[in-house]
């Protein structure tokens, strides 16, 4: 009997029958739109999560069923074209959902344990690291993001800033550990165009924990 | 001589409601004065075309910068207060506009697309080519179609739109599309005419007061 169930699935599989397709859908915020005022107001919170990572969520799950509608069609030039929506929607999804979890209310103790003496080996302090990052992220022209992130082929952190929703690792390779959003949306309301006061501003609300925990994934797994 | 932001032709509440006057205070005064002093630090060059032109032998603060400065210094004047301009395009640039495009609602059409399909940052511009026809197109940043080698469409600008988030997010936040839609009613067209008429038809960029 299971040799019958195992023939009619390898002949579904070749009939290339569509399997259920899973949507993404716009992860729930760890905490409440409040959670990290006075640093980010309530404000940016709903509209940054309710409106432009929901946009990203959505437009992500119509390039993606175009993409596979034109995969069966056999059209590679439909499903190249496709590739810009899919790098914008999809990146600016990932990239926010890893933004929401390195965040938190009051931030938590600097970083400690294995990514602490990671960050003392490669930029000498902690300290360092943070200035690098903050001209880094303050210094992307237009839209991007800063981020802090890890080189797993040369055990080494590193600091780069991605343009537009570019996602850090398809892009560089390196793990996100830490990013910045620099987009106007991620401050404008509050901080107007004073960027460097946001910038500065992000590490009394990072969630050092989590980053650990990211760390600790990227280097072992 | 060194850069000078130029004064806004109008006060900062009169294109409202439409543009509102705290984001054009902010966008003058600081977004574009810094473009300008970052301008200043970056080159001893003063001719603003010519570096636009020539923008491949610039580092890229200048791009950034000089780009800004052009964009911006134009983007006050290609809009003005409901009543004190046209509401459409006259003269030369209709028949222009309606050969090309079919009619000005067909422009209109595809400029705001290109507009709502710039990722990021950037601007949306209306210009003519070098075989003198009209063309819409967008650039990244504050690149402008008149940086050869680095516009996708080389052209002289004529009328162009900020979708920068700085130029609508105090007043419509995600909302583009609307921003958009609103700004048509204070596009400056006797301007846009003049720019035509008096430059880009003779193929000549639009000079700005430095």
């Amino acid at each position: 009997m299971f040799a019958n169930i195992a023939r009619v699935l390898a002949q579904s599989s070749k009939k290339s029958l569509p399997l259920v397709r899973s949507k993404h859908s716009l992860p729930d915020l760890p905490y409440d739109f409040n959670a990290l005022e006075p640093v980010i107001s309530a404000e940016i919170m709903q509209v940054h999560h309710q409106k432009h990572h929901a946009t990203y969520v959505n437009n992500l799950n119509v390039a993606e069923e175009k993409l596979f509608e034109a995969k069966q069609r056999g059209s590679v030039s439909d499903q190249i074209a496709l590739t810009s929506a899919l790098k914008f929607n999809g990146g600016g999804h990932i990239n926010h959902s890893i933004f929401w979890t390195i965040l938190c209310k009051d931030g938590t103790s600097e970083p400690e344990g294995e990514l602490a003496e990671a960050i003392k080996r490669d930029f000498g302090s902690y300290q360092r690291m943070v200035d690098l990052l903050v001209a880094t992220s303050t210094g992307i022209q237009g839209s991007g993001w800063g981020w802090l992130g890890y080189n797993k082929q040369l055990n080494r952190l590193d600091i780069v800033a991605c343009a537009n929703q570019d996602p850090l690792q398809a892009t560089t390779g390196l793990h996100p550990l830490f990013g910045i959003d620099v987009w106007e949306h991620a401050y404008y309301l509050q901080y107007k165009n004073a960027r460097p006061d946001y910038v500065k501003s992000i590490f009394k609300i990072a969630n050092w924990r989590k980053v650990e925990e990211l760390f600790g994934k990227a280097r072992h797994d | 001589m060194s850069f000078q932001l130029p004064p806004l032709p109008y006060d900062y509440q009169v294109l409202e409601p439409f543009v509102d006057k705290e984001t054009m205070n902010l966008h003058h005064t600081k977004h574009h004065q810094a473009y300008v002093n970052n301008l200043n630090g970056a080159t001893k060059d003063s001719d603003i075309v010519a570096i636009c032109q020539n923008i491949k032998n610039y580092p890229v603060a200048v791009r950034n910068n000089g780009g800004g400065h052009y964009n911006h210094s134009l983007f006050w004047k290609w809009m003005a207060p409901v009543g004190s301009s046209n509401v459409a395009p006259t003269g030369t640039l209709k028949e222009k506009i309606e050969a090309t495009f079919g009619s000005v609602d067909e422009m209109k059409k595809k400029f705001t697309d290109a507009a709502l399909t710039r990722f990021g940052s950037g601007w949306a511009w209306l210009g003519v080519k070098k075989d003198g026809s009209l063309a819409i197109s967008s650039t990244a940043n504050q690149d402008n179609p008149l940086m050869a080698g680095v516009a996708d469409v080389e052209m002289i600008p004529i009328l162009g739109l900020d979708v920068w988030e700085h130029a609508y997010y105090l007043k419509y936040q995600n909302r583009r599309g609307e921003y958009i839609q609103q700004w048509w009613n204070v596009v400056n067209w006797d301007e846009v005419v003049k720019y035509y008429d008096n430059f880009a038809s003779k193929n000549n960029p639009v000079p700005i007061n430095q």
